[in-house]
């Protein structure tokens, strides 16, 4: 029991490890903050073009969409980042993930939209068009705000595995949450830095994971 | 199946050959020779029909005949195979028309309401002048309340539609519909998703608008109805209008079998 203790809830450890441990955090929040809105306008993208009435649009988004739900995001990371310079395109860590990760969350945020925008009836751009909206006003006045809000709980669980997904960024160095406390824990070669990281992690997502069932619970009475 | 019976009081579309007509007695929609096939399925065989200003025209006929086809197409939500539809004269079908232009000028009422669920009754309404007429917040929400008042419900523009009756959501569509201030209002079955004691109202908002001037076309099973308020009853039967005419003369003196199959099934019970 003493070992465990040493070993994983060392405090002198974790208190050594905090500021390593805090640039991570920051590097995963960056990394959020571009990964996050980009999948989400890229999943938008890929579900108006997957719902769209021109198949020369529809099956190509479909198929993209489907190959990215494939293949496992780790694959994916090091793909693009060790298998692109190969082909002469040499991406930083950073750059990588983003990409990656993009071609990742757009797969699955496009189906979270596409199950909102088909959930909206014909009726509602009917009536939209023969008050003379445009198809664009149509879009962002009367599908999309309906459509959004009818998947707001499955937008928001994809966005917590978004925050999860981060930590495969350790893979390709780059220094984000993860890979800042098994660099700690490397250096002390203790895995307290590993059960802090897990309590940033927890810190980090528990008041979205509540608020959601809250959420949810409060939509379904 | 016998020919098409056109009585003397109707106006017929081939009296507008010059492109020059007079605006005077120019109708304010005409329908020429449409034509729409769903698949391999003739919906509409060539059908001809002229609405003048002010004037309402119902269209009666069964399921199936292609009244509501024919009403979609009057604003291009169907799409027409082959036929002109002329608004006040002006070309609508075609490839270079600016369908939205075009639809700001005729107003339509659906069977399911299709009210926007997110926007209470006023932004219901103001949604099309703010971004299609763009007009300010004021005007528009000026504009709202009066169009709002005239179907009967000042009270109500801060509710959302789920608040709202099944009878009291058609008017606030009426009321999104009339505050563009249209031409033509098309109505397709305004009344079959209601509640029987709640038909009363929108057909009173209707009257009231036919009152007021509104050309107004509408496809239903109103008998009564149409007998009371229209001014010309059109009959559809299998992709054609097989008659026409004043509803006193339709409901009583129909010429058409399938007319005459179509009232005495409609007349049992009342």
């Amino acid at each position: 029991m003493d070992q465990l203790i040493q070993q994983f809830f060392n405090i002198d450890i974790m208190m050594r490890a905090w500021p390593t441990i805090m640039r991570g955090l920051g590097v995963t929040l960056l990394i959020c903050c571009a990964v996050i809105p980009l999948g989400l306008a890229g999943g938008l993208i890929a579900a108006l073009a997957s719902t769209a009435r021109s198949r020369w649009l529809r099956w190509p988004a479909v198929a993209l969409v489907d190959l990215f739900r494939a293949i496992p995001p780790l694959v994916l990371l090091i793909f693009v980042y060790a298998g692109l310079p190969f082909t002469g395109i040499q991406l930083s860590p950073f750059v990588a993930v983003t990409v990656a990760f993009l071609l990742n969350n757009s797969a699955y945020y496009g189906e979270v939209f596409r199950a909102g925008l088909i959930s909206i009836g014909k009726g509602q751009a009917e009536a939209a068009r023969s008050t003379g909206l445009t198809q664009r006003q149509t879009l962002v006045h009367v599908i999309l705000p309906q459509a959004i809000r009818n998947v707001l709980p499955d937008l928001i669980s994809n966005t917590v595995e978004v925050v999860k997904l981060t930590s495969l960024a350790s893979v390709v160095s780059l220094g984000e949450l993860l890979h800042a406390a098994d660099l700690a824990r490397s250096v002390t070669y203790n895995a307290s830095p590993l059960t802090l990281a897990a309590g940033v992690y927890l810190v980090l997502i528990w008041p979205v994971v509540r608020l959601l069932s809250r959420y949810q619970r409060r939509i379904s009475v | 199946m016998s020919k098409t019976t056109i009585r003397p009081a109707v106006n017929k579309p081939d009296q507008q050959n010059g492109a020059t007509a007079p605006a005077k007695g120019r109708p304010t929609l005409e329908v020429i020779g449409l034509k729409k096939s769903f698949g391999t399925v003739e919906v509409l065989k060539n059908v001809s029909l002229s609405v003048a200003k002010s004037e309402m025209v119902f269209v009666l006929g069964r399921s199936g005949s292609g009244k509501s086809t024919m009403l979609r197409c009057c604003n291009r939500l169907e799409e027409p195979d082959s036929g002109d539809i002329l608004l006040e004269g002006e070309q609508i079908t075609g490839r270079g028309v600016n369908l939205d232009k075009v639809r700001r000028r005729i107003g339509m009422v659906f069977q399911s309401f299709n009210l926007y669920p997110h926007l209470d009754a006023r932004r219901n309404v103001t949604l099309a002048l703010r971004k299609v007429l763009k007009q300010s917040r004021d005007e528009a929400d000026t504009r709202a309340a009066a169009a709002l008042a005239r179907v009967g419900l000042a009270d109500k523009a801060g509710n959302y539609p789920s608040q709202l009756s099944g009878g009291q959501q058609q008017r606030v569509a009426i009321a999104r519909a009339i505050a563009l201030e249209p031409a033509v209002m098309l109505f397709d079955e305004p009344t079959s998703a209601l509640d029987p004691e709640l038909v009363g109202d929108v057909l009173g908002v209707m009257r009231e608008l036919k009152q007021d001037g509104m050309t107004m076309l509408v496809v239903s099973h109103e008998m009564a109805f149409a007998r009371e308020a229209a001014d010309r009853v059109v009959f559809m039967a299998d992709g054609h209008i097989v008659e026409q005419g004043p509803p006193e003369d339709i409901f009583t003196n129909p010429q058409h079998d399938s007319t005459r199959a179509f009232l005495s099934r409609y007349s049992y019970g009342q």
